[in-house]
């Protein structure tokens, strides 16, 4: 069992020294999979701070962190490991004269010509490491299986070497845009934490932490317009990461109160699809608001 | 796995490990309440489970919640299901939540903001069971006006004490005691009041702008009192019939067994969320069969030019790629008012379909038939697609009641032609005819000439061919006639499909 983390408070506050703002929910399901060794599959909208989650940790953790961007047609040889073909060429034609096949490829099949792709590394790095698996729904549903060997025990056959197992365990972060259903297999290994959009107090401590030199009053009022926006139906909702950006827009702008005319100016910072910015604009200027 | 027989079996690898503690017990079952409310729990999450409930402090009602949510729960959408169970489970535990001492004290207002008609209340040792009802709704607005979450959850106690009207053993739901303690506490009453004094504060009069900003707040505050009044009503009743009946009566479908004919809007709002998934899972199915699928015929070019590398020897025999497979794929949607409300859900589900393939055409009908493929395309907004729909698309012919029959005729007149041998139709409806003639005799020509054609109805199997419907006429020329009444059979027929 690992320790890397006393209690649900201190990471919490530990997060927060690095500037991510945890809830109890991240900071409980992060701690407990240090404690029970598991991955952590991360879901939820697109811009709510999962692949800052991975760095923060390994941030606090002082562990390395190791990525694995997923993207369709990852294979084994760009996830896992790879055999260095050019350099067993070379060794073979190095040696052509007189030695036995046997002995050569014995070395050939060794370590020196592995070439160790980022899950093959976490796994064989002897100093701890934070492995993040960003965007794994990207990948085809075959190409999940790959993983799973990596997730459940934490090591990596290779048909000519054996298995490697790891030397620590890593702390493991998938993360998941919800474009497709993972497979059951995956998120059986898995702890599964939903990001969602911060609440108001939350978003309001995000951009008074992210945004330098912004009022506590403005923040306020950005993160309450922030949320009036989530609550219209649109195509896409602003994201953390455009609230951040609209703040710092206003901060520049010397705005000190946002009123009509300043949302309507910027509001193509929160929102980039035009049909959304004419509906969030309509909406917005009804006293009204949305029946609940 | 029935829920009985996992259970025992649960039981048995907590015995054999050794460990027999109450709190197994209890998340034993907790696991059971989960999984008769459709949960897919396996043992594998069962043992995770209770490992990671030894690694969290008990008395921490949220991190024990979150530790369970962590290992139980691996789907978005079964979240609300799950707090539910979780809530009626474990409502009369901890210590906060206890039941036996009734009157919860209302908290005591800071003396600096107290004003003259609040003092009567603070006589009273803040028991609050004295308060009249102008001073609970004083005390109400007071609490929504500051946002004080322990004085809302007080103040919800107190009404669902007074006006709910709870009585041991009475077999009414949950909704009908918030009603009554909603109806008495008139919260859009209170809503424009706080937006009055709001702006008597101001001053000047604010812009709609702000005005809007206000109500979202005051909103969002009269929403979390809404939910502590729900909890309190839920932790009454539980304390009055037990969990096993409550979680039972609380009980709603998940997600994907939300049948679309009734669905209320929270619950389409949901669904729409959940198709754009499918849909991709749909496109990557079919690509990947054009990926992998069987190999083209022999090239002879590329077979000879690999054989240079074996000294002319053709070892590797190279086939050309398969031509790429563009499924083309016809929609036609009854969207008379029998199933109306499924209409609208298919018609969500043509837009998000038209998204992921190059060539889908929709048609709508009633007695008469329509293309509406244009108006999906380059459109947004869905709802403003499907309104154009619903009010431009000439879709009656005689009565405005469904006559597939002569809906068949016309797209057989009209399209019958561009069918070709890479289309798949699909037509949804409930083939309740009204008694005409049925023309099966299209159907059966369109299946010689299309790829597939798949019937979804979204009546139940057992209403099939009574009355007036006569899917099973139409059925038997149709490559599979499917019963398409939630996300999950939906879905049963994207995986049959691809």
């Amino acid at each position: 069992m690992s320790n890397r983390f006393s209690d649900v408070a201190s990471l919490k506050e530990e997060l927060a020294g690095v500037d991510y703002l945890s809830d109890d929910g991240i900071a409980g399901v992060v701690y407990l999979a240090d404690r029970l060794e598991k991955p952590i599959l991360v879901e939820g909208p697109a811009g709510t701070g999962k692949t800052q989650l991975a760095k923060s940790v390994s941030e606090i953790t002082g562990a390395r962190l190791i990525r694995l961007q997923c993207y369709e047609g990852l294979d084994e040889a760009k996830a896992l490991y790879e055999w260095n073909y050019k350099k067993q060429l070379l060794r073979i034609q190095a040696e052509s004269s007189g030695e036995e096949w046997d002995d050569i490829s014995e070395d050939i099949f060794s370590d020196e010509f592995l070439l160790t792709r980022p899950l093959l590394e976490a796994i064989s790095a002897d100093e701890p490491v934070v492995l993040l698996i960003d965007e794994v729904d990207r990948v085809e549903l075959e190409t999940e299986a790959l993983l799973l060997e990596i997730l459940s025990d934490y090591q990596v056959s290779i048909p000519e070497l054996g298995t490697i197992e790891a030397k620590q365990i890593p702390l493991v972060f998938l993360t998941s845009n919800n474009t497709r259903e993972l497979s059951e297999a995956l998120k059986r290994r898995c702890l599964y934490l939903h990001v969602d959009y911060p609440d108001l107090e939350r978003e309001k401590e995000i951009v008074l932490t992210k945004v330098p030199d912004i009022t506590e009053n403005l923040a306020d009022q950005v993160a309450r317009v922030v949320r009036s926006i989530r609550q219209i139906e649109l195509k896409k909702h602003p994201s953390v990461s455009e609230t951040l950006d609209w703040a710092k827009t206003l901060v520049l702008l010397g705005v000190e109160k946002i009123d009509e005319q300043t949302a309507t100016q910027t509001i193509n910072i929160l929102l980039k699809y035009q049909s959304d910015i004419n509906k969030a604009l309509k909406d917005l200027a009804t006293a009204d608001g949305v029946s609940p | 796995m029935s829920v009985t027989e996992s259970a025992g079996f649960d039981e048995t690898v907590a015995m054999q490990e050794g460990i027999g503690d109450p709190i197994l017990d209890l998340l034993n079952g907790f696991i059971v309440q989960l999984r008769s409310a459709g949960l897919p729990v396996s043992l594998t999450e069962n043992l995770d489970a209770m490992e990671a409930v030894k690694h969290v402090p008990l008395g921490d009602r949220q991190t024990f919640k979150y530790a369970l949510a962590a290992t139980l729960v691996k789907h978005h959408n079964h979240w609300k299901a799950f707090e539910t169970v979780f809530e009626v489970y474990f409502s009369l535990r901890g210590d906060e939540f206890s039941i036996g001492d009734d009157t919860l004290e209302l908290p005591e207002m800071d003396d600096d903001e107290q004003q003259g008609e609040q003092t009567s209340g603070d006589q009273q040792g803040g028991g609050g069971d004295n308060l009249s009802p102008e001073e609970l709704a004083e005390m109400l607005y007071r609490s929504l006006m500051r946002g004080d979450q322990q004085m809302m959850r007080g103040v919800a106690r107190q009404a669902v004490k007074r006006y709910a009207g709870m009585e041991p053993g009475r077999p009414v739901g949950g909704t009908y005691y918030l009603y009554r303690t909603l109806r008495n506490l008139d919260l859009d009453g209170v809503l424009e009041r706080l937006l009055e004094q709001e702006q008597n504060e101001e001053g000047d009069a604010p812009s709609d702008f702000e005005q809007r900003l206000q109500r979202d707040e005051y909103q969002s505050r009269i929403d979390s009192l809404q939910q502590e009044i729900e909890a309190e009503i839920r932790r009454r009743l539980v304390a009055d019939r037990g969990v096993e009946a409550m979680a039972k009566t609380l009980r709603k479908p998940l997600p994907e067994d939300v049948d679309f004919m009734h669905a209320s809007r929270e619950e389409m709002a949901s669904l729409r969320k959940a198709i754009y998934p499918l849909t991709r899972k749909l496109a990557a199915r079919l690509q990947r069969k054009r990926r992998h699928g069987r190999k083209g015929p022999l090239d002879f070019r590329r077979t000879v030019r690999a054989s240079l590398s074996y000294g002319g020897v053709p070892a590797e025999p190279k086939f050309r790629n398969p031509r790429p497979h563009k499924p083309e794929i016809f929609v036609i949607a009854d969207i008379s008012g029998s199933v109306a409300a499924f209409a609208r859900f298919t018609l969500h589900l043509v837009y998000a379909i038209s998204g992921q393939f190059s060539k889908v055409r929709a048609f709508v009908f009633i007695d008469g038939l329509d293309e509406v493929t244009h108006m999906f395309e380059g459109v947004e907004d869905i709802n403003e697609a499907v309104h154009r729909v619903n009010t431009e698309a000439d879709v009656v012919w005689v009565d405005g009641h469904s006559d597939y029959g002569h809906a068949l005729q016309v797209f057989w007149e009209k399209y019958g032609k561009e069918i070709g041998p890479r289309t798949s139709i699909m037509i949804l409806g409930d083939a309740r005819n009204n008694y005409h003639a049925s023309e099966s005799w299209i159907i059966k020509a369109m299946h010689e000439k299309a790829r597939a054609v798949h019937w979804l109805n979204p009546e139940p199997n057992s209403y099939w061919d009574t009355g007036d419907s006569i899917v099973g006429e139409y059925a038997q020329h149709c490559d599979g006639t499917f019963e398409v009444r939630n996300l999950r059979q939906l879905e049963g027929f994207v995986e049959h499909l691809a």
